[in-house]
């Protein structure tokens, strides 16, 4: 395969080693689990967290005559996901088997697809930045390939002084295998990458991308260059299992490289591994060790064929994807990008927006969702599926703003109110007595009472209009922030004869 | 009681349903025949009694309540790489030492269902490889037949080398068997039996330990050819445990039987007729050709070019699959361990102690065929000549031809721990020559006895019909049969 060289070297992405600048080139293959209740050639469960062994059939113990038999959703769901990666779908692709011994590997062979997978070519637009002027960079990142394969078991070390423990309950759980293309050039675009595929993934419900129960693993492929030189040759980081890692991972793999070729001596193609304790990465194996996997097509399965009414039935029914979404935000409802970036980030965040925003204005809602919800739940540490306030309580908190029962100010405090304690907003409102004021009457008599009190103020206000809002001020003061901020306003003006 | 077990299938189903003799009877009858023979057959691993006399029990409550089975207390032996339910089931290897699966195979479930008994295991070539059944690590089979004037043991072929010999033995009414490369129909032909390999998807594989997956296939050997059909009928089925299997209705093939061949085209390939053929192969065949078309066969001379290129595929397809179907035997979940250092001392030293010679031969091949830098020239080519091969035989089939006669085998029976063959693999692998591009093409094929050899051990000749035409195999090889007539061992032990 001869690799096509999709970008331009940009001096904001170089990094400037001892000898000049360097660019990084990444290439990664993500490993992501596919969502479905059975395994992909075994009707065990494939969910996460059970004891040891709960979940093993006799196909995934490799018991004698057992034959693997293909499980319709995992191939509906790798369809799915290379429709969502704008690639090409394979009407036939063929399972092969790569050989290799291992003791959490039962057949002595996994079920992977080499030759002719389910998905080819797609891309993914990766949003890198802010930078320092605070502006976004749109990157296409070519997609290689997509195709599915089973999962290994798992060796557990700790259990025995002398001995090891295997547990198979992942053995045979079904993974798409994701590889990009080489056309990432820095660790933010690997970052912004990996978190734009995990998006996708999770917007068509294909894979959870849980880094941290491994639904999500990345091999990172790192070499560096002379900007718009020749590539070199490159290191694999295997099974980097965060966001946060990924970017590590390539920041000192590059300069180890650098290090390396600076000193006069050449990068040799190896696996790698990375150590997030000591932030560096170390040799695994190198390309002399490699396996030879014998890979040929498993004579146990046939073919994988669909046809175009297959594929054209399941893109019909793909969930709207977050750059198409973005896009509808920012046209439809007068979102800026900045803003529509942030809510369609996440599929959960970008649902629960939708529904505080339906038949209310779209603004109002992306900035209480954005600064208010986001903000609180960013400085508890809670996702959006944590939120202690629903999409219909706030949805009701704007309601009560736009109906003018609350000032803007007194739905802040209502908020954390709902966030604490829970519970109807309209009903705290009545209950809390936090009805903003309408009553000219009440209000006329509070703004009469502060101008008694103030004649002074009246007489410089008189000469400096300004001075108005510090009245305003005083009577929002007096009624404890419930009188409607432009009702008191108007009264104060006309009261002291200013317009 | 012993006579018993000179009924066939058929005339056993017929009697036992007439209540002319009870299961119990008919399955103790082929017990004490076991009992007697197989220390000098060696055609059993292990024999099943007290399962065998429960399940003939069973059978005669269902003959009494009226609802017996299509083998309603026929008695079968049961290859040993058959999955069967808390019994030995090792493929004859050392390496499954203890294994007693928790499941039983389809085949057998099938069998089971309609109402057969299970007397016991078959012995085999270890993992089916072999064609003389002396790789077993149970020890050889010995022929139950026997050269005119000679006590020489021969072999009765391989790898269901325990099916055939325990079939032509009475020491079982009829028995399961896998083919790979010939692996029924050898050994039918050495022994005088009836053996056919189904087409490819007839039979589930689920639960047959694998060999080589994209060519296994069970199928019966049996006493006479409307046994056969009798059997093949209730092994076959489709099993949504095996993508493989295929879905079509499993005809009643023993209403085949003593159908007319009258009109039906029979091809003789002309590249079957190899160097160093004895005359007596050549015999066998004209003679086969001749009762066919005395029967009313039109017979053609056809080609099948491809021919001379399908044993050195087939011993690259072959164990290349092994290699890799063979490599869950690591010592690790069940079957023999043999303790080591660590995990990779202990793979070898099991791997090592728990296959046979011609296993790890095979095995061998396999991972080299399939090693960068040898896939291309090997493996590949020879799915490119398979292909080739497939494509030959549906050429002379479109051309109108309904089956194809040939030879089963380029000779008899040989001697066991034959020299020959023993100094060169290849010699044991030319048994195979008539029989493997039958495998390579996923057709079906039976061997049928059509005489002795001049040292009076049988010649088996081999019909090859188009995909899930078995019906017309049965009825050609019963006009093969009538007209041969049949042959049966004059026991020894």
């Amino acid at each position: 395969m001869s690799i096509v060289d999709t970008r331009t070297p940009d001096p904001k992405r170089f990094i400037a080693g001892a000898t000049g600048d360097w660019e990084i080139i990444v290439g990664m293959e993500v490993h992501a689990q596919v969502v479905s209740k059975a395994k992909l050639f075994s009707g065990a469960s494939a969910e996460y967290g059970a004891d040891p062994n709960e979940h093993v059939s006799l196909v995934d113990a490799a018991m004698p005559g057992m034959l693997p038999v293909i499980n319709e959703e995992c191939v509906r769901q790798a369809i799915r996901t290379g429709l969502g990666l704008k690639a090409q779908i394979n009407p036939r692709s063929v399972f092969d088997r790569k050989n290799y011994f291992y003791p959490d590997l039962p057949q002595g062979y996994q079920i992977s697809q080499y030759k002719d997978p389910i998905v080819g070519e797609g891309k993914v637009i990766v949003s890198v930045g802010p930078d320092s002027k605070g502006e976004f960079e749109d990157v296409e990142v070519g997609i290689e390939r997509l195709h599915l394969e089973q999962d290994a078991g798992k060796s557990v070390h700790d259990q025995h002084a002398t001995m090891s423990y295997v547990d198979l309950n992942r053995s045979g759980v079904a993974l798409m295998e994701i590889v990009s293309k080489p056309d990432m050039r820095s660790a933010d675009e690997a970052r912004a990458f990996l978190t734009k595929l995990r998006t996708i993934l999770r917007y068509l419900g294909t894979c959870d991308g849980n880094m941290d129960e491994g639904s999500m693993r990345a091999d990172v492929n790192v070499s560096v260059r002379r900007p718009g030189g020749p590539f070199n040759t490159r290191c694999e980081i295997k099974n980097v299992n965060s966001i946060r890692f990924v970017g590590q991972a390539i920041e000192s793999e590059a300069r180890r490289q650098i290090a390396l070729i600076e000193d006069g001596g050449s990068v040799d193609q190896e696996t790698r591994l990375f150590d997030p304790v000591k932030g560096e990465t170390r040799a695994m194996r190198s390309k002399e060790e490699a396996h030879d996997y014998r890979y040929f097509p498993d004579p146990d399965l046939l073919p994988l064929e669909f046809d175009e009414a297959y594929v054209e039935a399941l893109a019909k029914d793909l969930p709207e994807l977050p750059d198409d979404k973005k896009t509808r935000l920012m046209q439809d409802a007068g979102l800026s990008a900045y803003d529509a970036s942030i809510l369609v980030s996440e599929r959960a965040i970008a649902d629960f927006f939708e529904k505080v925003a339906e038949g209310r204005d779209a603004k109002q809602a992306a900035n209480w969702v954005i600064n208010d919800l986001l903000g609180a739940l960013n400085k508890s540490g809670k996702g959006i599926d944590e939120t202690p306030v629903s999409a219909d309580q706030l949805g009701a908190i704007l309601d009560l703003i736009r109906a003018d029962t609350i000032s803007g100010k007194i739905a802040k405090d209502l908020f954390e109110i709902v966030w604490t304690e829970g519970g109807d907003p309209a009903e705290i409102v009545e209950r809390r007595g936090m009805k903003q004021v309408t009553d000219t009457s009440a209000i006329e008599t509070a703004v009469d009472q502060v101008i008694a009190a103030n004649p002074d103020k009246v007489e410089q206000a008189k000469a400096k209009p300004t001075l108005a809002g510090w009245f305003v001020g005083q009577v929002m003061k007096a009624t404890g922030g419930k009188a409607n901020p432009q009702a008191v306003n108007q009264i104060v003006k006309a009261r002291l004869g200013i317009e | 009681m012993s006579d018993l077990t000179s009924l066939t299938i058929a005339e056993a189903r017929d009697k036992l349903l007439g209540k002319e003799f009870s299961a119990l009877e008919l399955t103790d009858a082929y017990l004490s025949a076991i009992d007697r023979a197989n220390e000098a057959i060696n055609a059993y691993v292990v024999v099943t009694h007290d399962r065998a006399r429960e399940m003939a029990r069973a059978s005669d409550d269902r003959i009494a309540g009226g609802t017996a089975g299509a083998l309603e207390g026929i008695p079968l032996g049961i290859k040993d790489l058959f999955a069967t339910h808390g019994v030995h089931t090792q493929a004859a290897s050392h390496v499954l030492d203890g294994f007693q699966p928790r499941y039983e195979s389809t085949v057998t479930a099938n069998l089971w269902h309609d109402g057969a008994v299970m007397l016991g295991k078959l012995n085999m070539d270890e993992f089916a490889m072999g064609s003389s059944n002396e790789t077993s690590y149970y020890g050889p089979v010995k022929s139950p037949w026997r050269r005119k004037g000679s006590n020489l043991d021969l072999v009765p072929g391989g790898s269901s080398g325990g099916s055939a010999a325990a079939v032509a033995a009475r020491l079982c009414a009829g028995a399961t068997a896998t083919d790979t490369g010939g692996s029924i129909r050898q050994p039918a032909a050495f022994t005088g039996t009836v053996g056919i390999k189904p087409t490819y998807g007839r039979c589930s594989r689920w639960g047959i330990v694998a060999f080589a997956s994209s060519l296994d296939q069970a199928g019966p050997i049996a006493r006479d050819v409307r046994d056969a059909a009798i059997m093949l009928k209730s092994m076959a089925s489709v099993d949504d445990r095996d993508t493989t299997s295929v879905n079509r209705p499993v005809p009643d093939y023993e209403a085949a039987i003593g159908r007319s061949v009258k009109g039906l085209k029979i091809g003789v390939p002309k590249e079957y007729r190899v160097e160093g053929m004895p005359d007596e192969i050549e015999t066998l065949w004209q003679n086969g050709i001749a009762w066919l078309r005395d029967a009313g066969a039109e017979i053609v001379d056809v080609s099948l070019p491809h021919t001379m290129y399908a044993l050195p595929a087939y011993y690259i397809v072959a164990p290349a699959e092994a290699s890799s179907n063979l490599a869950r035997y690591d010592g690790v979940r069940y079957g023999l361990r043999v303790p080591g250092r660590d995990v990779i001392d202990m793979y070898e030293k099991t791997r090592a102690a728990g296959f046979g010679r011609e296993v790890k031969r095979r095995i061998l091949i396999g991972t080299y065929v399939l090693s960068a830098g040898y896939y291309d020239a090997y493996y590949l080519k020879a799915q490119k000549v398979r292909t080739l091969i497939k494509r030959d035989f549906e050429q002379v089939f479109a051309s109108g031809v309904d089956a194809l006669l040939t030879p089963a085998t380029p000779s008899a029976a040989f001697g066991i721990a034959d020299q020959d063959m023993a100094s060169d693999p290849v010699k044991m692998y030319l048994n195979d020559i008539f029989t493997v591009t039958v495998n390579m093409a996923g057709l079906p094929g039976i061997a049928v006895p059509g005489g002795l050899s001049q040292e009076g051990t049988p010649l088996g000749l081999q019909l090859i019909g188009r995909p899930f035409d078995e019906e017309t195999l049965f009825a050609a090889a019963h006009v093969v049969e009538q007209a041969a007539g049949r042959f049966e061992p004059t026991p020894w032990w």
